[in-house]
């Protein structure tokens, strides 16, 4: 007495649903929000930015001075050679997606703090031949290696926040007043914001973050509970950059 | 075969060009213009043994480049135990600070030309 067609069925049927729903199960009981697994060990670095604490310093550019003071990074009179690690653009062109008539003028109209995201599935990485650009492990930090890069501007091209500058010319003579604990970088290279991992390494706070006055800045852990930035996004709405894309960007706006 | 004594002579004598700056160096004793290091400027030992250092320092740098940028890791445990951090400017530079008296003087005699300085700033050069 063999197994009809219709039982047949049935019995497969249940039994992929069944191994499907298992793996399910195992995937999302050992992963966070995010899909990433972590075993305790490994931190998760982010930044959250506060647009109504910013927005009330109106011209105030103290994080970008700082940073682009210890970074080397060079000053260019036009904007074709500009390298940029932190900048400031309009709400229009950082969170286009997102506008709609009735928000708040004064928020929409004030410029917003840009920088690389240090995304969570870094489409930079993805598309650099050199691994250059990589994400680390340890702390998800999108580093670069300049030492590796060739200048093929993939990755350029695969960023969709435009967080990273191509050096078209040798920035040394562009730079006011050179920091001789940082590397200066060459023609040929890109570079991007590190969230000064050189500073997080001994356990300072990125240079913007301690560069701004009012508090607008928060830097921490992710993976912690109790860190600064888990503590902002429990109690603020919050906001990232072109969400959709699903390069989960790690710079979080408060709103 | 004629004039074999002429043509021998004429290779010995092109032998003896050719050969000119091989053995004038021996018998001065020592090959030309060695170049003189400047000595650390504090401790007594490198990271590694000097004859070590001599010939792998620039695998060392390589090591110390990926240690740090890739791995995150940043300090080296020298041979004698000291633990130093792996940066060319604080760690290297802090005992040789004259690049020109130290890394140059050999560099330019070996004509090797590392690009390590179009990036990493030589302190003294913008003092
Ligand atoms: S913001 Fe751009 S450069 Fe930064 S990690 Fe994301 S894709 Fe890469
Ligand atoms: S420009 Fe450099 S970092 Fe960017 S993709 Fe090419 S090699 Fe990688």
């Amino acid at each position: 007495m063999g197994i009809d067609r219709r039982g047949f069925l049935k019995v497969s049927g249940l039994t992929v649903l069944g191994i499907a729903s298992g793996k399910a199960s195992e995937t999302f009981a050992s992963s966070d929000s995010h899909g990433h697994t972590s075993d305790g060990t490994t931190k998760r670095y982010a930044m959250v930015i506060d647009l109504q604490l910013c927005k009330e310093q109106e011209g105030c550019t103290d994080c970008v001075n700082a940073c682009h003071h210890v970074h080397n990074v060079p000053e260019f009179d036009n904007r074709k050679d500009e390298v940029k690690w932190i900048w400031k653009d309009s709400f229009h062109h950082a969170f286009h997606e997102q506008e709609h008539h009735y928000l708040d003028k004064d928020i929409v109209n004030h410029p917003v703090l840009l920088l690389c995201n240090h995304c969570d599935n870094p489409p930079c990485v993805q598309v650099c031949p050199t691994k250059a650009t990589f994400k680390r492990e340890s702390d998800g930090i999108v580093m670069m290696d300049w030492h590796r890069c060739i200048g093929c501007r993939y990755c350029v091209v695969a960023c969709p926040y435009g967080s990273r500058s191509f050096n078209w010319r040798d920035p040394r003579p562009h730079i006011e007043e050179v920091v001789d604990d940082f590397p200066t970088r060459t023609r040929g290279v890109v570079e991007k914001c590190t969230f000064c991992e050189e500073r997080i390494f001994e356990g300072r706070p990125p240079a913007c973050v301690e560069a701004c006055k009012h508090g607008a800045m928060a830097f921490g852990d992710l993976e912690d509970p109790e860190s600064r930035v888990r503590e902002l996004l429990r109690d603020r709405f919050s906001i990232r950059r072109k969400p959709a894309l699903g390069t989960e960007p790690e710079v979080y706006y408060l709103v | 075969m004629y004039d074999a004594g002429k043509v021998i002579i004429g290779i010995i004598v092109f032998l003896v060009i050719a050969s000119f700056p091989i053995w004038y160096a021996v018998a001065g004793g020592k090959s030309a213009d060695i170049p003189e290091l400047e000595k650390a400027a504090k401790g007594d030992n490198c990271v590694m043994e000097t004859e070590e250092m001599r010939a792998a320092h620039m695998d060392l740098l390589n090591d110390w480049r990926k240690l740090v940028v890739r791995d995150g890791l940043r300090y080296y445990t020298a041979f004698d135990g000291e633990k130093v951090e792996m940066s060319m400017t604080k760690t290297c530079l802090g005992c040789h600070p004259n690049k020109d008296a130290f890394c140059d003087r050999c560099h330019n005699y070996m004509a090797v030309n590392p690009y390590c300085w179009d990036c990493h700033v030589n302190p003294k050069e913008f003092e």
